[in-house]
């Protein structure tokens, strides 16, 4: 028992971890607000092309629906590994002489990117056809429509799925070590290596929950919100 | 010429022939009442007229511009006609207010100070000036569906489809919203109604149609149509109506 307590919780290698994973934290503070940023924009629009009417826009919602695919399906610490090493070994112009910490939001953007598209798709086609059909008879165009009447009611109803792929990446943001991104897990590994002590891991632990556990809480008061207006509307 | 003239139209869904060879006229200043059972193919013709739907054969011309020919710009003609549906449609996410403005600033180039200028005049008129900031989900079936026709009247149209307004409201509510047609069609507004309020469609209307298995089986005036049908599916139908206690 002392043993593990030795290994796991020791507090004074959790005083000595402590400022290193902090720096190593700052990394994954920075991959997450442009991985979630950037994901928010992409997977909106291509959520909306996905629901582009007609037949000429079949190539484009075809696309769409390759690129969720295969961004869906592929693990992320292997997308990570075909970015981080792949695009630096082609030798490209701007392409491959990015830092890894480029690398690995690129690659946290392409994979979150996939599973958002559908938080969003899921969101706009819960819009009933009929509030569409009110903007259009208004003389708004199919643009207008989707910008004003769709989408913001969309936005709206997937708030709360959508911050729990966020708890998500934010998690995995951990996993863009494996491409060296000096980040949290990294810094962790550091320190257990050369101290032969875990508390390094509990440490960089502690600050993942602490972040997710807000934003978890925040994500049930949504929910909590808007059952409470759904059922006093009902009535 | 009429304002809106239908000649020979015929829609299908599918299998389905819901309108067959129909032909209407409406004069500028008109109000026309279809009248017939659910499924006749009265909300099919008014969508027809805002191109919500598409015909299949036959001809719609509207203030002199033939719609119907593929030709012409869907939301510019959109402009020129209101729409109003039973389940009202108001945008849920947006106040009374913006409702009402949305279209004239981004569909006509209205300057929002404008718009909101004007769209307050018009809920003074239907008397929901108060309502202005209220989101629709804190308003009454009534003062929803009156705040839908405010939103098609900001757009200045020159012809309003009703398209059974007052089918899903508490009957306490439909009076207050039958009374701000009545005015629409005393202001001298072009106006065609699909709607089941037969003593309405008597008192407002210059001419009814009565629309059976998507064919208008018989038109007149409301004198003619509701005391002395010539056809015999019309008087089966008010036979119904009256039955039902609704005439």
């Amino acid at each position: 028992m002392h043993e593990v307590l030795q290994k796991f919780f020791s507090p004074h290698s959790f005083r000595v971890a402590l400022p290193d994973v902090w720096t190593g934290f700052q990394l994954n503070l920075k991959l997450m607000v442009l991985s979630e940023i950037l994901v928010l924009i992409l997977a909106l629009a291509i959520a909306v092309v996905r629901g582009l009417p007609g037949r000429g826009a079949a190539p484009f919602r075809a696309l769409a629906i390759f690129y969720t695919d295969i961004f869906r399906g592929t693990p992320l610490i292997l997308v990570a590994f075909l970015v981080g090493f792949g695009l630096p070994g082609l030798n490209m112009h701007v392409v491959s002489s990015q830092s890894n910490f480029v690398y690995g939001v690129i690659a946290l953007t392409l994979v979150y990117t996939a599973y958002v598209t559908e938080v969003y798709r899921a969101g706009i086609e819960s819009v009933h056809p009929s509030q569409r059909m009110a903007a259009r008879s208004l003389g708004l165009s199919y643009w207008q429509a989707m910008r004003y009447v769709v989408i913001p009611q969309a936005v709206r109803r997937v708030i709360p799925p959508l911050l729990n792929d966020f708890v998500g990446l934010q998690k995995d943001t951990a996993l863009v070590t494996v491409i060296g991104v000096a980040e949290a897990a990294q810094q962790a590994q550091q320190f257990s290596q050369n101290n032969y002590n875990f508390t390094s891991y509990v440490v960089a632990a502690v600050f993942f929950i602490l972040l997710t556990i807000p934003l978890a809480r925040f994500t049930d008061h949504l929910i909590a919100l808007r059952e409470r207006r759904e059922r006093a509307q009902a009535t | 010429m009429s304002f809106v003239d239908v000649k020979n139209v015929s829609k299908s869904f599918g299998e389905l022939r819901v309108l067959r060879d129909v032909d209407l006229a409406v004069e500028e200043h008109g109000v026309v009442c279809l009248i017939g059972a659910s499924g006749s193919g009265k909300s099919t013709l008014l969508r027809c007229l805002n191109l919500l739907e598409r015909v299949d054969e036959g001809e719609i011309v509207v203030d002199g511009q033939t719609i119907t020919n593929g030709h012409v710009d869907v939301n510019d003609l959109r402009r020129k006609i209101g729409i109003v549906f039973q389940a009202y449609n108001l945008f849920p996410h947006m106040t009374v207010l913006d409702n009402v403005t949305l279209a004239p600033t981004k569909v006509r180039g209205v300057s929002r100070r404008e718009a909101r200028d004007r769209a307050r005049d018009l809920l003074q008129r239907i008397g929901l000036a108060d309502k202005a900031q209220e989101f629709p989900d804190r308003l009454s079936g009534g003062q929803q569906q009156r705040v839908a026709i405010a939103r098609a009247l900001a757009m200045e149209p020159k012809l309003m489809l009703l398209d059974e307004i007052t089918s899903a409201l508490d009957p306490q509510l439909v009076a207050e919203v039958l009374q701000l047609v009545r005015e629409l069609a005393e202001s001298g507004m072009t106006m065609i109604l699909a709607t089941h309020e037969m003593s309405f469609a008597k008192e407002v209307a210059d001419k009814v149609c009565f629309l059976d298995q998507g064919v208008i089986c018989e038109e007149g005036s409301p004198e003619q149509i509701f005391s002395a049908p010539t056809q015999a599916r019309t008087r089966e139908f008010l036979a119904r109506v009256i039955e039902a206690g609704r005439l």
